[in-house]
């Protein structure tokens, strides 16, 4: 076998194939069947993070790389997350801002 | 006094061949092709830029004092009388989805070398991938003739526009690349260049069936971000 390649049966990616089908339906039901709140943004969540990491995992085949590549990948991504922490304080920071300055101007 | 040994020796656990690897002072990621690992870093870059654009996109929303249009209505089609909110884009999840399946497949026919089950593959994830842009078109059409502007709109907070426009403006440039290049692979792979080693008319490197799997990476990316996009724009 040549350098860096791989071999996986048939069956593997076609159940990936299939749960992907599932996933986004069952996604597209929450919003079909109006769920609301904590509910609606769990699930979202959920479907969204089972698809992406079967996606990541066996299509573009992470599940089969080695560590070093996986982590070089992965691990500058977290900074996302960060990044995410500190502008979702600051939007509501900027909300609050808002509202102050409406209710002194009566805007 | 005690005398101290010149030479340190530091014991490695195991687990830490990541940071083994990275610090061999060689070729960092051994055995990936160098084409791979370029895509993945490119991947990274993009995976930055959409994080980035989502992250905007939250900030705004939960920052404005207006209220936001709701996608559910926003998004509906009428079938009939019946208004089936985010018809459209269900229809166009399941068909990106369906293009990353017949792409995984592609590139394990790559594996393979099979060239002619290879070449169908990828074409028809470019002709998803083609529809997909369709359907995206038709979109845009239908709401800018609905008065959306990227400074305006008639459903509520005026930013809602500049965010659609500019994430899914960016995801379907990304898709339209991708599809260019899966006809230009296909053709490739059909005509047998992988096999024979044909120097590509751009690049002059030699052609390999690693392409096909580098090309899969973009692809599956592509998918993976309108993971996101569907989940935090149009349902959430």
């Amino acid at each position: 076998m040549a350098e860096g390649t791989q071999q996986h049966p048939l069956k593997i990616y076609f159940f990936v194939w299939i749960l992907l089908f599932v996933f986004s339906a069952f996604s597209y039901g929450v919003d079909y069947l109006q769920f609301e709140g904590f509910t609606r943004w769990g699930l979202i969540l959920l479907f969204m993070l089972l698809k992406a990491g079967f996606i990541c995992a066996i299509f573009m085949h992470m599940f089969w790389e080695r560590l070093p590549i996986i982590s070089a990948i992965l691990m500058p991504c977290c900074a996302v997350l960060v990044f995410l922490f500190i502008m979702w304080h600051e939007s509501y920071y900027t909300q609050l801002v808002r509202k102050i300055y409406f209710l002194i101007t009566g805007g | 006094m005690e005398e101290v040994s010149p030479t340190v020796n530091v014991t490695i656990p195991p687990k830490t061949e990541a940071f083994k690897e990275w610090a061999s002072d060689q070729k960092a990621f051994k055995g990936v092709p160098w084409g791979k690992a370029m895509m993945w870093i490119f991947l990274v870059s993009d995976t930055f830029v959409f994080s980035i654009f989502l992250i905007s996109y939250m900030t705004v929303r939960f920052s404005t004092k207006a209220e936001w249009p709701n996608p559910s209505e926003v998004f509906a089609l009428h079938v009939g009388h019946v208004s089936v909110p985010l018809l459209l884009i269900a229809i166009m999840t399941f068909i990106l989805i369906s293009s990353s399946g017949t792409m995984a497949l592609a590139v394990k026919y790559g594996y393979e070398k099979n060239r002619k089950k290879c070449a169908i593959l990828m074409l028809a994830t470019a002709v998803f991938g083609a529809s997909f842009v369709g359907m995206q078109v038709f979109e845009w059409t239908k709401l800018i003739m609905e008065g959306v502007r990227p400074w305006e709109n008639p459903f509520g907070a005026p930013q809602f526009g500049s965010i659609f426009f500019m994430i899914t403006g960016f995801h379907g440039t990304h898709v339209t690349i991708g599809v260019i290049f899966l006809f230009i692979m296909a053709r490739k792979a059909w005509r047998g260049d992988f096999d024979t080693g044909r120097r590509g008319f751009f690049t002059s490197q030699k052609s390999h069936y690693e392409a096909v799997e580098i090309m899969g990476l973009y692809w599956h990316f592509v998918d993976l971000v309108w993971v996101f996009i569907f989940a935090f724009f149009y349902l959430w």
